[in-house]
Order: C-alpha cells, then structure tokens, then sequence
C-alpha cells in the first residue's frame, strides 16, 4: 500500500514537473505547481511528517503561489502564449545539462551509504506527536537558525515593500 | 517497505526539471517557479533523509528552507514586478542593458 502511494505521488510529481516546465502559458504552469504542491504534501505524510504537510499546503499552496498568480495578472501575457516558451537554441543545450546533472546525482545516490541513528525514532515521533518534537527541536537546539529566519523574512518584507513602492521623481 | 534511494532519485528527477526549466525558459517568472521546484526537491531529500535517520535535523531544515523560499518568492516577484515597469516585458532577451 504504501509503495503503491509512493509510486502514485512520483508518478505525479515526475509528470507534472515537466508539464510545467513545458508549459506555454505560464498561467496553467502555476494551476499544475498546485497540484504538485499538494502531491509533495503526500510524500511528507508517508514519511511521517504531519507538520511538513501541513505547512506545505499552508505556506508554499496558500502564500507563494497566490503571490505568483498575482504577478502573472500584473504582467503583460497577451504574446506570451504565441511565441515559444524556450530561449533560442537553449532548449537542446538545457536537455543535456539536466540529463548529465541527473546521471551526476545517479552515481551519488548508487554509493550512499546512511550515518548512524539519532533518537528520534518513528515510535517516539508518533508518542510526542510530530508538530510538539518539532516543536521542541526548533525551539531548543535550533533557536538561533529560528531567530535568524525571522529576521530573513523582515529584511524580505522591507524589500519587497521597498522594490515595489513607485519611484517619486520630485521627492 | 519503500527505499531511501528510490526518495532520493525521484528528487533528483525534481530537481533536474527544475534546472532545465530554469536554463530554458524565456519568462522570468517561469525561472522563478523552476527555483521552486528545484526547492521542493531538496525539501524531498532532507525529510526523506531525515525520517531514515530516525533524527528530527533534515526536517528542521525544511522548515527553514520553506521561510526562506517565502522570502526568495517575495523578493523575487518584487523585482519582477520593477523589471516589466521599466522594460514593459518580462522576457530574458529584452533585458540586456548590461551587454550595452
């Protein structure tokens, strides 16, 4: 059962990447990234990571796509559609740097070995209940990592608000 | 019983698409979704890695990575936003004014 929902969600998310990087309309690209999105929230859930897949679909399905959806009506995209999607003679060069990437990555995955055990093992995940051991991790070992990404979305929110203010000429 | 190894090729696969995607396409904002996927996958790996490791790390990761790729997508698309106020396009071949 559970190779068979694994198998499901690569066959998905495998099929829809291309998709959507083949994709003319940029429109039907971010519709199918939401798909995806919800498809990577299935593969957090068999890996035991409720509050992963919670914070997928929350953050990434919720926040980041609507942002994109946003900017793609605020841009111009009547000629996007008629013209191809591809920068000029990129589109062969890109099949080949991806795939040699990829054959790259295959060597590594053959000869991984995995380093030793820590203590949280999936019986003791599943008694303190993911969010509160994730709860603790961050909010212990991780506090200062924590602190600093907080501080990395007030720099993004100053600019963000910065680039998109309309530049005044007379002040 | 699923394999690490099949977790880690199939973000690999995820991870090249995002490349090509992000070598090949003209629109930036098409650019800016294939660093989403390229994230996505490596969120893939650690918690993957993570749940065989039986160690909570990889999953804290992804959870900062996910508040930076916020902030990436906000910044971003801030600058997309000036970019087609500027040049009326969003198109990489229309932004050359560094080459002169």
């Amino acid at each position: 059962m559970v190779q068979l929902l694994f198998f499901y969600f690569a066959l998905v998310v495998i099929g829809l990447g291309l998709r959507i990087v083949t994709c003319k309309n940029p429109v039907h690209s971010v519709l199918l990234m939401l798909v995806l999105f919800f498809h990577m929230a299935g593969f957090y859930l068999l890996l035991n990571a409720e509050f992963l897949a919670a914070v997928q679909v929350i953050v990434y399905a919720g926040a980041i796509l609507v942002l994109y959806l946003f900017v793609l009506f605020l841009v111009n995209l009547r000629e996007e559609v008629k013209m191809s999607p591809f920068i000029e003679k990129g589109k062969w060069l890109g099949i080949v740097g991806a795939v040699a990437l990829f054959i790259t990555f295959l060597r590594g995955v053959m000869n991984f070995t995995l380093g030793p055990h820590g203590k949280y093992t999936i019986e003791k995940v599943q008694q303190l209940t993911h969010t509160k051991a994730m709860g603790e991790a961050i909010y212990t070992t991780y506090i200062l990592p924590f602190e600093i990404a907080g501080i990395l979305l007030l720099v993004a929110v100053i600019g963000g608000l910065a680039l998109a203010r309309k530049e005044n000429k007379g002040a | 019983m699923v394999h690490l190894s099949w977790y880690l090729t199939v973000s690999a696969m995820l991870f090249c698409i995002g490349v090509f995607g992000f070598l090949t396409r003209r629109n930036i904002i098409m650019m800016l979704l294939s660093i989403e996927l390229m994230l996505n996958s490596v969120n893939l790996n650690l918690a993957a890695m993570s749940h065989y490791m039986e160690d909570l790390r990889g999953q804290v990761m992804v959870f900062f990575i996910i508040a930076v790729a916020a902030a990436e997508a906000a910044i971003g698309l801030g600058i997309v936003v000036t970019l087609f106020r500027n040049y009326r396009s969003v198109h990489t071949e229309d932004i050359t004014k560094l080459k002169g």
